[in-house]
């Protein structure tokens, strides 16, 4: 095992934040699922509370710690050491310690309540939205030499990807009510890596059905299992993309 | 052993180093000396591979340091603020470097007996002080017996025993035939160490001279005095 | 006194003649053992009155007609096969009871519209305890009056509205009485065209393809205590008046443009005591007109009501809504219905002089709903953190959503229903 990524590990791991997040994760999964009655339920309030705390933890956690490590970072690139390696592990040992928090808090509980495939919808759509963010968080420090600006970009990323990039969509709809938007709404919303997992997800449950028309091109296109590797493919784009673009960069960085 | 062609070096539009060319050997022991921001951190770290540069090529043996990083498996580097994680004990950091390096040569211990390392290896890296900090990055860059050392303000925040059993440490490397690279600012300390004196300015290298041929030309046997001394005459 | 004796002699051979058909009635019993092996020649040798007793057993023998007043019975369920090419039982005769049998497979041919058991003009019917499997059309009734349709099960497999017939399809009659049905896999469990005076109780009405039940243009109807679950739409209730609906549970008619029930061009209705679960529209109403809705449970159903804009005069009064995620919607701003004293889930005021009536009206409007009714496609957008902020700067300030759509005294507690 690279070394450098089980002592990442370790450090993030031992981080008590990640271990809260983990506890606080379990608490809002636990009692979602004993308060609500039925398990789709409880699974349609939990999608709320992880659409919203998982990538606002991934990207705001993995920002600081990126900056937290820049020496230790200089220390590694001093021995020798590719720098990519560096940049890999520091990116596995977030994105998988945050992902293994994600499953220990949020997993086991969805696990039991709700049924397999709908689990591990949940499950994975929650994994690669913790990896997106992680991604992203890569990409925002690397770009942003100073630690507030590169925090404040990263919350600004995560405030465009949770509310404003909605408010974008509802205004283009309103925009252009009179045409029949319906399928390239449906594309619009695929750009943002939370909308496609909340529709993901929902389109496992019952409430589908309330989608009406557009509910249903989407469920014709992502409901197939073409649409569903298509729809993986572009949550795993958004890893790669901004995970890329940052070790290049990160590749010319003077340190 | 290390020479470098040509290097320059711009952060946004300040010129950093200027054209810069070097030649380091065998057994020298030079100190890199000059003002604050004169372009002596950077150029180590263009060594180290840390800083590239936007124009020029280093040399490691003969090899450019572009393509392969393995040069240096034969440098330690003793940073000027060692910044470790923070939950990692000092006995991690070792032994994760020691993983790293994977080193087949024997290990130098005695920094790390002489500092008493052993005695604090569960001691988490947070909790250290600057000194300790500082002996962990020194044991670090002795521990692989490497053919150069980089040491960047070395006694910078160590006690006064610390600082002379480094100093003795580093009299020792170099009596092995080892290149030491000093930075420091305080020139009192350097006396005893250095073979050789470079003294950078804005990015330029105003003079590498050895330490005999700097107190002739200044008369004086203290090296803080010869180099106040050489700045003072008129350029040639 | 010459009066009175004549009036004797007519009495007495009234009951002469009502008697002599229970004593001159006989039995007629068909089986494999019997003197009569098929059912026509049974109803060849029966006069009115007659009762046939059709032993257990398979009978193919095409289409068979009653044309006299009799009891037909069946003893342990015999089988009556249409073999997939006739009509199995039709009746053209007053006075008839059906009771007992399997009838089975019927023709499929849409132009005739065969059934398993099909009235022609007919009164006083019974049929009771039968079993209509994998016919086109169940039961068929049309021109008919004073029929009795009890405790059957009309089960069939249609995948298409097109290609199959209604469980019980009731066209131009009255006084019919529909009990205890159960229906399933149907085009419409029960429907009603132009039928009036008539009363459909615990009928249990599932899988149908299109509705549980269907009025159109039947008038002065009531159906109580019925039980419609997983159809395309609960009930459709279209073109009708005085239609009383009480008791029924219209539960999971979930689907894209599944409704708990249907209301389109309806006027002066009453709605008591239905439980609505599960649906994804429990109620749909256009073009509804004075319609008391009252003392109902909305549970779980994505829209409560959805009430389109040319409904006027609606009282909607001591309903509990529970955990629906829309309440009410609109597609349109001007509301000319009236809330009161509903309980609301989502209510967040609060009743300081104890009345149990909130001190602040409820508007279960919500923006979202509003924008969703307006623009579809923004139903993507459902469960976003965006939609959940929209709709709470809306509650603490209205300004898009219509303010007369408003509960002015909601309760604190759910009604007991």
């Amino acid at each position: 095992m690279n070394r450098i990524l089980k002592y990442v590990i370790v450090d993030i791991v031992k981080n008590k934040i990640v271990l809260a997040y983990a506890i606080i994760l379990a608490l809002f999964s636990w009692s979602t699922f004993s308060l609500e009655d039925n398990a789709s339920k409880g699974l349609l309030t939990l999608l709320n509370i992880i659409l919203l705390t998982v990538p606002l933890v991934a990207i705001l956690f993995s920002t600081i710690y990126i900056y937290k490590s820049s020496e230790f970072i200089e220390l590694l690139v001093s021995h020798p050491i590719k720098r990519s390696k560096i940049w890999w592990s520091l990116f596995a040992g977030l994105a998988s310690s945050l992902a293994i928090a994600f499953i220990v808090g949020a997993g086991i509980p969805i696990l039991i309540y709700v049924d397999f495939l709908k689990a591990f919808m949940m499950l994975s759509v929650g994994i690669l939205i913790t990896i997106i963010f992680v991604a992203i968080a890569f990409l925002s420090s690397i770009l942003c030499r100073d630690k507030a600006k590169g925090i404040g970009v990263s919350i600004l990323l995560w405030l465009y990807f949770a509310l404003l990039f909605d408010g974008v969509v509802l205004f283009l709809m309103f925009q252009f009510s009179d045409y029949p938007i319906e399928k390239i709404m449906v594309g619009i919303t695929a750009l943002s890596p939370i909308d496609l997992s909340r529709i993901l997800i929902l389109l496992q449950l019952d409430v589908s059905a309330m989608m009406g028309y557009t509910g249903a091109i989407f469920k014709d296109f992502f409901g197939t299992s073409i649409g569903l590797v298509i729809s993986f493919t572009l949550l795993i784009l958004w890893i790669v993309v901004p995970f890329s673009i940052s070790l290049i960069k990160f590749k010319r960085k003077d340190l | 052993m290390i020479e470098a062609k040509n290097i320059c070096k711009r952060f946004g539009k300040l010129e950093v180093l200027k054209n810069i060319n070097l030649q380091f050997n065998k057994g020298e022991c030079i100190a890199l000396i000059g003002p604050n921001g004169c372009g002596k951190t950077t150029l180590i770290k263009s060594i180290l591979g840390m800083v590239l540069p936007n124009s020029g090529e280093i040399f490691f043996n003969q090899k450019s340091i572009k393509k392969d990083i393995n040069y240096r498996k034969h440098i330690g580097y003793m940073p000027q603020i060692g910044k470790y994680p923070e939950n990692m004990t000092i006995g991690q950091i070792i032994s994760m470097v020691k993983g790293i390096r994977n080193n087949a040569t024997l290990l130098d211990e005695s920094l790390y007996q002489q500092f008493e390392i052993d005695k604090i290896l569960q001691k988490r890296m947070s909790t250290l002080s600057g000194g300790t900090t500082q002996k962990v990055s020194a044991v670090l860059a002795f521990l692989f017996n490497p053919d150069v050392l980089i040491l960047d303000e070395p006694t910078a925040g160590l006690d006064p025993l610390a600082s002379e059993i480094l100093k003795e440490k580093i009299i020792a490397e170099k009596a092995k035939g080892k290149l030491v690279l000093i930075t420091s600012h305080l020139l009192s300390e350097l006396d005893d160490l250095v073979s050789q004196v470079m003294f950078m300015q804005e990015g330029n290298i105003v003079f590498h001279k050895t330490v005999e041929t700097l107190k002739k030309e200044a008369g004086v046997d203290k090296i803080s005095k010869a180099i106040i001394q050489v700045l003072k005459l008129p350029k040639v | 006194m010459q009066y009175i004796s004549i009036m004797q002699k007519i009495c007495v051979y009234i009951s002469f003649l009502l008697l002599s058909n229970v004593i001159f009635a006989k039995t007629i019993v068909v089986g494999k053992q019997t003197q009569f092996a098929t059912i026509k020649a049974a109803i060849a040798f029966a006069t009115n009155g007659d009762t046939i007793i059709v032993q257990q057993g398979l009978y193919k023998e095409g289409n068979i007609l009653i044309n006299k007043s009799i009891y037909f019975i069946g003893e342990n369920m015999p089988i009556l096969d249409g073999d997939k090419r006739y009509e199995v039982l039709s009746v053209k005769a007053n006075f008839v009871t059906i009771k007992g049998f399997k009838i089975q497979h019927s023709s499929f041919a849409t132009l005739d519209d065969p059934g398993g058991i099909k009235l022609y003009n007919s009164h006083d019917i019974n049929i009771l305890d039968n079993y209509l499997y994998d016919n086109f059309f169940g039961i068929y009734i049309q021109y008919c009056k004073n029929i009795l349709i009890k405790n059957n099960i009309v089960e069939a497999f249609g995948k298409e509205e097109q290609e199959i017939g209604n469980g019980i399809h009731c066209w131009k009659s009255d006084s019919l009485q529909i009990i205890g049905n159960n229906l399933s896999g149907n085009r419409d469990g029960i429907y009603f065209e132009f039928v009036t005076h008539s009363v459909i109780w615990r009928n249990i009405s599932f899988k149908n393809i299109r509705y549980g039940l269907h009025f159109m243009f039947s008038n002065d109807n009531a159906y109580f205590t019925n039980y419609f679950k997983n159809n395309g739409a609960g009930v459709a209730v279209m073109f009708s008046k005085k239609i009383i609906m009480m008791n029924n549970t219209f539960a999971e008619n979930w689907g894209d443009a599944a409704y708990g029930i249907l209301l389109k061009e309806i006027s002066d209705c009453y709605m008591q005591g239905n439980t609505f679960t599960k649906n994804t529209s429990a109620i749909f109403m256009d073009g509804t007109n004075r319609f008391l809705i009252e003392k109902n449970v909305f549970k779980a159903n994505g829209w409560g009501m959805k009430i389109q804009a040319n409904c006027m005069d609606n009282v909607i009064d001591h309903n509990n809504f529970i955990g629906n995620t829309f309440d009410v919607s609109t597609n349109g701003t001007l509301t000319l219905n009236t809330f009161n004293q509903n309980f609301w889930d989502k209510y967040e005021g609060y009743d300081l002089n104890k009345d149990k009536i909130g001190d602040v009206p409820y508007h279960p409007l919500s923006l979202y709903s509003v924008i969703v009714e307006n623009n579809p496609p923004a139903m993507l957008l459902y469960r976003s953190f965006m939609v959940s902020l929209l709709d709470k700067s809306e509650k603490l300030i209205p300004s898009l959503t219509p303010d007369n759509f408003v509960d002015l005294k909601p309760l604190m507690q759910s009604i007991r229903l």
